[in-house]
């Protein structure tokens, strides 16, 4: 199962690598994509939630009678309903759909109101009265640190802290005492959000079988099936989850919402369809965004730039759940060696709750922001050392099949090759450092995963898996459980599908995102989708190009393996006379041996790291990017400007150019958007006002995002060097390429003006408060100034390959 | 949000749920006439969304700030979440609905489909109709016209580059066909 299906070779590629028209692309243009609050049934009713005006506090009692009683309401639900808890994670089980007990941020719902419509239930729910006792509130990881009561959950490391590990490959002391120079900096990246234009919509019914169908903008619908089984005390089988057409994910719809159990219970108990729609605002509450995170990096180098050991240390605040928290809190840290050659890692990392909303995946998860510390301070190195950072960076990049101090095993590696494009393409050779006053080049670089390597729930079954239906009039239909949140996925399975067969995508027609009818694939994270789903599509193919090879073989007088398929025609082999169309060979095959079926699935190679944990960062395969930004900067107001962005990223293949750019163009846009002015930030009403921790932008106008007149043009290099592990060479580009652009906007900001700023956003405020420190004699830089006392725990040692390791821990560390 | 336990309701809306009574609304719609009694509350996008069935005109905030809900009206682009539905009695409304004639796409629905425009296509009917807008009144804009035109309707995807690009193409297509009719 692990070894990747290889096509049979054709002189030419009939689909891939051609821009095309994505399958899906018709029915967005015309208006006709149906969303999830685009559907209607009859007799639907409707639901609203009433949601906590308070940040934490214990709930004393409900009281729904007056709700209850109100003209067109049909059901009011309070936690009372909800005995079981859920999330995303086996270790994170720790939100129920209503409150019981406890509210841990504005915005976790208490009750929700069933009624004719929404109007109606939106005025229902001003008649809950709900008695609060309101507790101290925990606003940032430092004061969850020094307050360990009261507890935000009963269960986690200590304290208010939910995840706290520790790990050293090699010993990094030891390395950075001999290292000619040891670089200290903190850096802090602010949360931000997804923003997805679609806010959560649920549809929940009662097939005509009796059973549950929810149909829900949802990003992982497998997992969504498992929680609300166990939530709804039902068997998995009578339950069926559609994932409609996501109006954009990026993350924000990879966690079950409290809004889905709402309306599948309601639907359960009145036997009626019940639909919910979010308002923009309780989209903010909803989150599961970007951590805000600070860093401590100590890296030692030598007196030529090259790496010897990196200290990092990591503080997230996780907000008020579990959430992804376990995983995004190793994804702090676990890409960072993937980039350059790095002899020894230590990796400290510490996730604390707070009364905010629940941080989780964003699109990178977890690692833009340990990489916009990695990437500016090695700006600065270069610098200090008199380097080109260019040059700098080429000289250490990773080599390709090889294993980095924490045992991930790198395959294919284009990170040299984007580097040198991205030079060349912005001309930084010529234009660095003569571009004028207030006008910088800035370069960073990164990498990312083709999908996690171990499953959010332990087991060891497929990750993806494809169905391939053939029938004699033609029509090719090939079914997954992939979700389609907007980056093309159903694109990539018709053109995967389409190619193998050697058949036009047009005819192949695509099911994907239903419990009920394709079979399982874990959801669309982690930029798993094409090389998951893609293998096991081409595994699917290629068991009924065999059948249909070995029927057409007989008709056209030649042997099985000499068949090639391309053109929606069989040919026999070198003589391109000799042929039928598909669909002819399509009814040689089901004459031959009956209805013509398959299955296909893939999960990934096992990782080499056998220490505890090793399973975070694993991949089988990783994408690399190099960015290279231009900016203005206003010495007086403060103001950026960036001009262009150039940015090359290996790709693998590009299946769809025209959608591989577009995902590409996308990444720059949302990593300049963070960059520049996004971020998910709460104040502190004043204490008359209760004190209370709220949301400072719950909106789209207060949220700051660019828009087509702020974005800058960018140019994308598409660097393809197939990856043997990859459905035809095909890696990601739908996280990777945001990674880049933030640290390299911060290097080029400080190429224009001189000045550091160490966090982000990277607004006018602080390139201000910069510059006039740089008048003043001081330091010129903005950024966090100290990182707090955390309780990290004793790291588990591992020794690096090259040091004599075999992956496992070493007990007793540094015994040797 | 208010305070559930601050919340004194009034006795008039505790006892008595209001009984809305619905208007009659008509106006055209895509070239039709549409007939429909409607709560006078709701919003142009509301009685497309909820009693014309038209569903692909989307919303994203509702409050005025994303451009997901534009619709032209009168052949002027507006937001439909800003706008009451009884203020538009009378009136021409044109929605993605109406673009197409019979199967055959209108240029902005074809580039928006070939040239990536459109990525999860949640934002692409508002961004399609206000580009439309622009493109009946300036036939031959500007790379920088047509982002500012575009500059309110906000989308997650695409950083706007193939939405402009795809603008671009129509544009082309567009002036090519008015060319092509002309003798």
């Amino acid at each position: 199962m692990n070894a990747p299906e290889k096509p049979r070779q054709k002189a030419r590629f009939d689909t891939i690598g051609k821009a095309r028209r994505r399958v899906d692309g018709r029915a967005k243009a015309i208006g006709q994509q149906r969303f999830a609050d685009d559907l209607v049934l009859p007799r639907m009713l409707h639901a609203k939630l009433l949601r906590s005006p308070h940040p934490h506090a214990t709930v004393e009692s409900v009281d729904v009678s007056r709700a209850q009683a109100h003209r067109g309401v049909h059901l009011v639900l309070t936690g009372a309903e909800f005995p079981v808890p859920y999330g995303i994670m086996p270790v994170s089980q720790d939100e129920y759909p209503l409150a019981r007990e406890r509210v841990r941020l504005v915005g976790d719902p208490v009750a929700a109101v069933i009624a004719v419509d929404e109007q109606t239930a939106t005025e229902a729910l001003r008649l809950i009265e709900v008695k609060y006792r309101l507790l101290p509130t925990i606003a940032s990881p430092e004061e969850g640190l020094a307050h360990p009561e009261p507890r935000i959950h009963d269960y986690g490391e200590q304290g208010n802290i939910h995840r706290n590990q520790a790990y050293e490959f090699g010993d990094v002391e030891e390395a950075l005492a001999r290292s000619d120079h040891v670089f200290e900096d903190l850096f802090f990246y602010e949360g931000n959000t997804h923003l997805p234009m679609e806010q959560q919509a649920s549809l929940a019914s009662i097939e005509g079988d009796g059973k549950l169908l929810l149909q829900t903008s949802t990003q992982n619908p497998h997992y969504l099936h498992r929680q609300l089984a166990r939530v709804l005390q039902l068997p998995a089988a009578h339950i069926r989850v559609i994932a409609t057409a996501n109006g954009g994910g990026f993350g924000g719809k990879c966690d079950p919402g409290n809004h889905e159990f709402v309306v599948s219970k309601a639907a359960l108990m009145l036997g009626r369809p019940v639909k919910i729609c979010l308002t923009r605002e309780e989209v903010f509450y909803q989150h599961r965004g970007r951590h805000p995170v600070l860093m401590k990096f100590r890296t030692g180098v030598t007196k030529d730039g090259r790496l010897t050991a990196i200290h990092l240390q990591t503080l997230l605040d996780g907000g008020a759940y579990g959430s992804h928290g376990p995983a995004s809190t190793f994804y702090t840290g676990v890409l960072t060696p993937v980039t350059y050659e790095l002899p020894r890692f230590k990796f400290e990392a510490c996730r604390v709750f707070t009364n905010k909303p629940a941080c989780g995946p964003k699109r990178g998860h977890g690692t833009p922001q340990p990489r916009f510390g990695q990437e500016v301070q090695l700006d600065k190195i270069a610098h200090t050392l008199g380097l080109d950072p260019a040059e700098m960076r080429l000289r250490m990049v990773t080599k390709p099949d090889s294993l980095t101090a924490s045992w991930l095993r790198i395959g294919s590696n284009g990170l040299a090759e984007c580097i040198e494009k991205a030079v060349e393409m912005s001309g930084w050779k010529t234009r660095r450092g003569k571009l004028g006053p207030g006008r910088g080049l800035g370069l960073a670089c990164s990498a990312y995963m083709c999908g996690a390597g171990v499953s959010i729930y332990w087991n060891k079954l497929p990750h993806s898996a494809v169905q391939l239906l053939l029938d004699r009039s033609g029509q090719v239909t090939v079914y997954c459980g992939a979700t389609e949140i907007g980056q093309g996925s159903d694109d990539v399975l018709a053109a995967l599908t389409a190619e193998a067969l050697g058949i036009d995508p047009v005819n192949v027609r695509v099911v994907t995102g239903d419990t009920g009818i394709t079979p399982i694939d874990l959801g669309s994270y982690s930029s798993r989708v094409t090389i998951m789903m893609g293998n096991a599509a081409l595994q699917a193919a290629s068991r009924v190009r065999d059948l249909l090879a070995a029927a057409a073989a007989e008709a056209l007088e030649t042997l099985p393996d000499r068949v090639v398929f391309s053109q929606d025609r069989v040919f026999a082999g070198e003589d391109s006379g000799k042929s039928m169309t598909f669909v002819e060979a399509i009814a040689a095959a089901e004459g031959k041996f009956g209805t013509i079926a398959s299955v296909g699935s893939y999960a990934p190679p096992k990782p080499p790291g056998r220490y505890k944990g090793a399973g975070v960062g694993p991949s089988p395969a990783y994408t690399f990017s190099a960015c290279v930004v231009e900016t203005e900067v206003d010495p007086v107001t403060g103001w950026i400007t960036v001009p262009k962005i150039w940015i090359a990223h290996d790709i693998g293949r590009a299946l769809n150019p025209v959608l591989a750019r577009g995902q590409v163009i996308g990444s720059v846009y949302m990593g300049l958007g963070e960059a520049l002015m996004e971020e998910q930030a709460f104040r502190r009403l004043p204490p008359k006002l209760s004190g209370a921790l709220v949301h400072r932008n719950p909106s789209m106008l207060d949220y700051k995002s660019l828009t087509s007149l702020d974005m800058p043009e960018v140019e994308v290099a598409l660097i393809e060097d197939p990856d043997p592990n990859c459905p035809y060479g095909a890696k990601e580009a739908g996280q990777g390429p945001l990674l880049p652009v933030m640290p390299a906007l911060a290097n080029a900001i400080h190429d224009a003006v001189g000045v550091r700023i160490d966090e982000v956003p990277i607004t006018p405020d602080k390139v201000l408060a910069a510059l006039a420190k740089k008048a003043k004699g001081e330091a010129p830089r903005v950024g966090p100034e100290r990182f707090p006392a955390v309780p990290y725990p004793e790291p588990t040692f591992v020794l690096p390959p090259w040091e004599g390791g075999d992956g496992n821990e070493l007990k007793g560390r540094k015994a040797a | 949000m208010d305070a559930p336990t601050n919340a004194i309701e009034s006795a008039a809306t505790r006892d008595a749920a209001p009984v809305r009574h619905n208007v009659l609304l008509s106006l055209r719609v895509n070239g039709e006439e549409a007939e429909a009694y409607v709560a006078p509350y709701k919003t142009l996008l509301e009685v497309l969304r909820e009693d014309f069935a038209h569903t692909g005109t989307k919303h994203g905030c509702e409050l005025g700030e994303c451009g997901a809900c534009a619709v032209l009206l009168d052949g002027q682009p507006v937001l439909s979440c800003l706008t009451l539905a009884l203020e538009c009695e009378g009136r021409a409304v044109e929605t993605i609905e109406g673009l197409a004639r019979g199967t055959e796409l209108h240029p902005l629905q074809v580039a928006f489909a070939d040239h990536g425009g459109s990525q999860c296509g949640y934002c692409t009917p508002g961004v399609i109709m206000t580009a439309k807008g622009l493109l009946d009144a300036e036939p031959n804009p500007s790379r920088e016209r047509i982002k500012e035109a575009l500059s309110g309707n906000l989308c997650r995807c695409t950083g706007y580059q193939q939405i402009v690009e795809s603008v671009e193409a129509a544009a082309r297509v567009m002036r090519e066909e008015k060319r092509g009719a002309k003798p």
